[in-house]
């Protein structure tokens, strides 16, 4: 691959990930806003792949496109009445949101740009780092690997418990 | 022409910069839970892609390992504030977070 297919392709995900993230944000329809976030989580994904992190990439694909989207959209259409409201979503406050908006980002990139002078160093993440990751996990990282397994069995348990549809009061009460 | 041209370390953290100021436009903003997560999601890919970005230039792994662990708990912060959220709906009967404001039933 040459270096300017390399950068076209490099803006060409860029792009499709900042505007569709735009189109999440300032759509008035909540499921254009979910597709749309299918569209910013495929285009991070890619992302991860330049950034040569590519089992991240695969894991993103996994876990966000095929477990919180499907859980979002499962979120909305249980919060909604399909076949009488039209889905929309209001806004408040648009004003302060907007000069947050632009004071955040622009003072980040301001920030990132010209007052940081970050050091990169020479040697960097090359080729796959799959095996990398099996060893960090199971040697230095093996502890915060178990914690956050445990951690996952917790929240899903409890995610399960409070979406129950009998609450355990009324059970307690038969 | 040179910054336009060559990939570097700059390109990663502007990406990132505007998701997290969408995010949070998305938090301040919507009405609906459910956008406010979207919200959260954002500025959780945000930071993600700061640090690998981060890690891909010094050449260690513990951007990587902390990027994965940032995804598990992602996936645990949306089951959870989904399962909040429906709960919120079925007592209240509405997902509006400026009109719930109380904390019983």
């Amino acid at each position: 691959m040459t270096d300017i297919t390399y950068t076209v392709i490099f803006y060409l995900f860029a792009a499709i990930t900042v505007f569709s993230a735009a189109f999440v944000v300032f759509s008035k329809n909540i499921v254009y806003s979910a597709f749309s976030l299918l569209f910013t989580f495929f285009g991070v994904a890619a992302l991860y792949v330049f950034l040569s992190a590519d089992f991240i990439a695969v894991t993103q694909v996994i876990v966000y496109v095929g477990g919180i989207l499907v859980l979002l959209l499962f979120g909305v259409m249980f919060t909604n009445k399909i076949m009488m409201t039209e889905l929309k979503t209001d806004v408040l406050n648009i004003v302060p949101g907007v000069l947050l908006l632009v004071a955040i980002t622009g003072g980040l990139i301001y920030t990132f740009l010209a007052r940081a002078d970050w050091f990169t160093s020479d040697n960097r993440l090359q080729g796959s780092v799959v095996e990398r990751i099996g060893f960090e996990t199971m040697s230095r990282y093996v502890l915060p690997f178990e914690m956050i397994s445990i951690l996952l069995l917790l929240a899903l348990i409890g995610a399960a418990f409070l979406a129950r549809f009998d609450k355990p009061r009324k059970m307690n009460e038969k | 022409m040179d910054f336009f041209n060559t990939i570097g370390l700059n390109h990663y953290l502007v990406i990132s910069a505007i998701l997290f100021g969408l995010g949070l436009f998305a938090i301040v903003t919507r009405k609906n839970a459910i956008v406010v997560l979207m919200g959260v999601e954002l500025i959780l890919n945000a930071a993600n892609i700061n640090l690998l970005a981060f890690s891909k230039y010094n050449g260690g792994m513990e951007g990587v390992m902390f990027g994965l662990f940032v995804i598990v708990l992602a996936a645990a912060e949306a089951a959870i504030a989904l399962a909040i959220v429906i709960n919120m709906y079925k007592t209240f009967n509405t997902v509006d977070v400026s009109s719930v404001d109380s904390m019983k039933e």
